[in-house]
């Protein structure tokens, strides 16, 4: 262990904010764009859905 | 008009892309995560304090690995959209689009990482030098290439003149690189060269080659994921995404 303690870990020196910051938000953008994806993926499914039932509408219409 | 398309569909196929990708993208994320760890115990518990920088130096295992991907993708984009030119694979367009977001995000965050570690080194979030500036281009190139294909309706169009932009854009990328030793840059120059080596100690550079290849995993991972989501938006009167959906 090359820190002394858990609070000098933290403390970074006295660069924690600039390198936590850092380290936040990127963590966050990678959640983000995981979460945005997800979303992007169920909406492609829904889309080809309502195009099946649109078509099967269309067909049992006399 | 047959001929043309029964060739279009023996070229690249997604329905064939499709579970290739689906069965590749669990190993990408999984090596994505588990190389990221190992970077981030060798970044903050083995490798020494900077004697310059103190631990203030830490930013560079995200800031270069996602400095480098906002290049990366940009010339993978281009590669892709010079494929969709020449050869008018269905495959190339998905591809170009299915990369933009990630490599926008590390666009932002090689941004972001520098501005935080501008303001304690150089003593200003931000300087107009020629490396932040053209950075800050790519990141415009890559916010115009979405803005621009999701204007387009129909999909094809919007492949043509989304890889335009991604072609013409790309000539940024090696201004970028080179910037630092064009011009007389705030920014340092390279700490690793191909030619030259790796000037910095030999923990340090693995924590941050490691993390480069997470990044990498990840942007491959991405990637397939989402052009699996384009793939089915596109050929959603095919048969084969209905009987895959239904």
């Amino acid at each position: 262990m090359i820190w002394e303690s858990w609070d000098a870990f933290w403390a970074m020196g006295g660069y924690g904010f600039y390198v936590w910051g850092s380290y936040a938000v990127v963590f966050l953008c990678i959640v983000a764009e995981i979460a945005l994806a997800r979303a992007g993926q169920r909406e492609s499914r829904q889309t080809v859905r309502d195009l099946l039932e649109q078509e099967a509408a269309h067909d049992a219409t006399p | 008009m047959e001929h043309f398309r029964i060739r279009w569909f023996q070229w690249a196929a997604p329905q064939s892309f499709y579970p290739l990708a689906g069965r590749l993208l669990p190993w990408f994320a999984a090596a994505a995560a588990v190389l990221a760890l190992v970077a981030l115990y060798l970044g903050f518990f083995v490798a020494p304090t900077d004697f310059q920088q103190g631990e203030g130096y830490r930013i560079i295992f995200v800031h270069v690995p996602a400095s480098w991907m906002s290049m990366v993708i940009y010339l993978a984009m281009a590669f892709w959209a010079f494929l969709g030119f020449t050869f008018n694979t269905r495959i190339s367009g998905m591809m170009t689009q299915a990369l933009a977001p990630t490599g926008a995000m590390f666009t932002f965050l090689s941004l972001w990482t520098g501005a935080l570690w501008g303001k304690p080194m150089w003593g200003t979030w931000w300087v107009w030098d020629a490396r932040l500036t053209s950075e800050l281009i790519l990141f415009f190139l890559y916010m115009g290439y979405i803005a621009l294909t999701s204007a387009i309706d129909d999909p094809r169009r919007a492949d043509r003149a989304g890889g335009l932009l991604a072609l013409v854009g790309a000539i940024n990328v090696p201004i970028i690189y080179f910037s630092v030793k064009w011009w007389n840059t705030l920014h340092q120059g390279a700490s690793v060269s191909v030619t030259k080596g790796s000037s910095m100690a030999q923990t340090m550079l693995w924590a941050m080659l490691l993390m480069a290849l997470a990044f990498w995993a990840y942007s491959i991972a991405m990637a397939l994921y989402r052009v699996r989501g384009i793939m089915l938006q596109r050929e959603r009167h095919t048969r084969w995404v209905q009987e895959l959906v239904a």
